[in-house]
């Protein structure tokens, strides 16, 4: 079975602290750590354990970034991918989803797969466009939020559990080729070995930029992109939480009183 | 003005409330609002967005039945061709994002996807989405075209009392050939555990910030000190801390306890959507831009594992006097 695996990198923002910078149109990011995006860590474990259970396969892992890209790319190759693909040309800024799909979709078209795995969104734009738009453009079924994937004997099929609204499983039977966007939680990502991290930083990355690609300019990033980011803003937020101030001794022993107050506790 | 297009979801014999939303929204940006049904004798559906709709295009066939992305694209863009609406409107939602930006490849058209506000400027929207898990408001330029394609988060509109009586026009199904390559199977209905959380009167939900496993017992003690029960976002069921019954938000459960006290949860909407209905809402989180503020009735900025362990000892006291 030959597969893809698409990864992201992205700054960590569940925990920190968000602020837009001067131009409006970014985030500072001077503060923040970088890793992969949560889903498409989980699509390459999966792609990973299928090659472990079947034997005879191949994991390609590709990125769009620039070279900070690599630690993330790298990572994958250490948990078990086979070699990498680096999509970097300064075209390739400011695309919106279906840029990035066209961008993956004309370095995989070169490729021989059986399943293209993404990320189902990204956590930090949260489009969700790449594993239905990568499937159009390549001319194969897809099947997005997908956290089951059971291969048929043959190699041929493989039936798919997508996770729809209140955690309810709908069973699909996809031929292959297919891209499958992968949703978090439909496995166990597992840590690279130190064995595997020292095999990783030896492997080389391919670089490929938008010409390379047979690639207009005009055709990726953001003058390729129907929907451009003018601003960003602070979200509108209805009223606030009264926020209880003090050391957590004195805020503890507010919201204690609220509770009993409230005849909650 | 062109017409726009609103797809119905159903699932299972229901309309999602999504549908009626959209078609609420739609209404007011001007134009024809046109409800696309495509499904397996569904004339009540047809019926229902009637009310809300000034036309309802509905396709009646096997082929609709359940869900496939596949047979819906190939039969939505069929009567895109045809009726050539301006804007197309498609519910963010498992089966919206399954087949919308497949749709836009196809049809060349812009898409924005998860638009949680939108304005017109004549036949073109303006969308506003959300980047960061909600943290920050994205407002988006489209460059021109003669159709867009946006999918719209649920509750983004507000779904009004049925004021309209439009024309249901039975369609016959475009789509000709059998899809072979992506069939529907079966749905499975998620795992039963030992606590039913949706009957909980008070909970603590858990979330990323607890960090570690091992972290977990700091509010395993909350909860029992207040006597409530464990809840969790899709963090902490995705590592394994918590089984997936537990899970609060749009793939897991709504919950409406008397007080849900929200632990290391930054409140991404997929969370909120499952607990914004509780009647007191508590959030102890390290940020102080993180969303779940904007819904908490009480916010403490701080970390957690300083707080908690304190509001132990409160409770405890309290409770004991």
């Amino acid at each position: 079975m030959n597969m893809v695996v698409c990864v992201k990198r992205v700054p960590d923002t569940a925990e920190s602290e968000v602020h837009i910078d001067a131009s409006g149109k970014d985030i500072d990011k001077s503060r923040l750590s970088f890793g992969i995006n949560e889903c498409d860590n989980y699509a390459v474990e999966e792609a990973i354990q299928i090659k472990e259970r079947l034997g005879d396969s191949t994991v390609t892992v590709i990125s769009m970034g620039s070279k900070e890209s690599d630690e993330v790319i790298r990572m994958a190759l250490a948990k078990g991918g086979d070699d990498a693909i680096r999509l970097e040309d300064e075209a390739f800024a400011g695309g919106d989803g279906l840029a990035t799909a066209k961008a993956l979709a004309a370095a995989i078209k070169g490729l021989e797969y059986d399943i293209v795995f993404t990320g189902a969104l990204a956590d930090d734009d949260g489009y969700a466009v790449v594993p239905a738009a990568l499937g159009e453009l390549l001319g194969v079924p897809h099947a997005t939020y997908v956290k089951k994937v059971e291969i048929s004997e043959d190699g041929k099929k493989a039936k798919v559990g997508r996770e729809l609204e209140g955690g309810l499983m709908e069973f699909l039977e996809i031929e292959l080729p297919c891209v499958l966007g992968i949703q978090t939680g439909i496995n166990e990502p597992r840590y690279a070995s130190f064995k595997g991290i020292k095999q990783a930083a030896k492997k080389e990355i391919a670089v490929k930029s938008a010409s390379d690609l047979g690639l207009d300019a005009s055709e990726v990033g953001e003058a390729g992109s129907w929907a451009v980011l003018e601003k960003f803003t602070l979200p509108v937020v209805g009223e606030m939480a009264e926020i209880l101030e003090g050391d957590p001794e004195e805020t503890a022993a507010k919201l204690a009183g609220i509770l009993k107050e409230k005849g909650l506790i | 003005m062109k017409d726009i297009f609103v797809l119905m979801e159903h699932r299972r014999g229901e309309m999602r409330d999504v549908s009626v939303e959209m078609l609420s929204g739609a209404s007011k940006l001007g134009g024809t609002v046109v409800a696309v049904l495509l499904g397996k004798d569904v004339d009540a559906f047809a019926e229902k967005a009637a009310g809300y709709a000034d036309k309802v295009l509905y396709v009646n066939d096997a082929m609709f039945e359940n869900y496939n992305s596949e047979a819906y694209q190939k039969a939505l863009s069929a009567l895109i061709k045809e009726h050539g609406p301006g804007l197309v409107m498609i519910g963010n939602t498992a089966q919206g994002v399954d087949m919308a930006p497949a749709l836009a490849v196809e049809l060349g058209a812009p898409l924005v996807t998860d638009v949680t506000a939108l304005e017109m400027d004549g036949d073109k929207p303006k969308p506003t989405r959300q980047f960061y898990g909600g943290k920050l408001d994205a407002h988006m330029t489209l460059k021109d075209a003669d159709l867009y394609v946006l999918t719209i988060r649920e509750a983004t509109f507000t779904a009004e009392e049925p004021s309209k009586s439009g024309e249901i026009v039975k369609v016959e199904n475009p789509v000709k050939e059998e899809i072979t390559y992506r069939k529907f199977v079966e749905y499975v209905e998620p795992e039963v555990g030992e606590v039913d959380i949706t009957q909980s009167t008070l909970l603590v939900g858990v979330g990323r910030g607890i960090r570690e496993d091992k972290n977990m017992p700091v509010v395993e003690e909350l909860a029992q000190a207040i006597g409530a029960d464990l809840a969790a976002s899709r963090a902490v069921v995705d590592a394994g801390w918590l089984p997936s019954d537990r899970q609060v938000g749009i793939s897991g459960k709504t919950v409406k306890p008397k007080l849900y006290l929200a632990v290391g949860i930054s409140g991404a909407f997929q969370h909120v959507t499952g607990m914004k209905g509780s009647e007191v809402i508590v959030a102890i989180n390290k940020d102080p831009d993180a969303p779940i503020f904007g819904i908490a009735d009480y916010g403490i900025v701080d970390d957690l594992f300083k707080v908690v362990p304190k509001l132990v000892e409160k409770v405890k006291e309290l409770k004991g006097a």
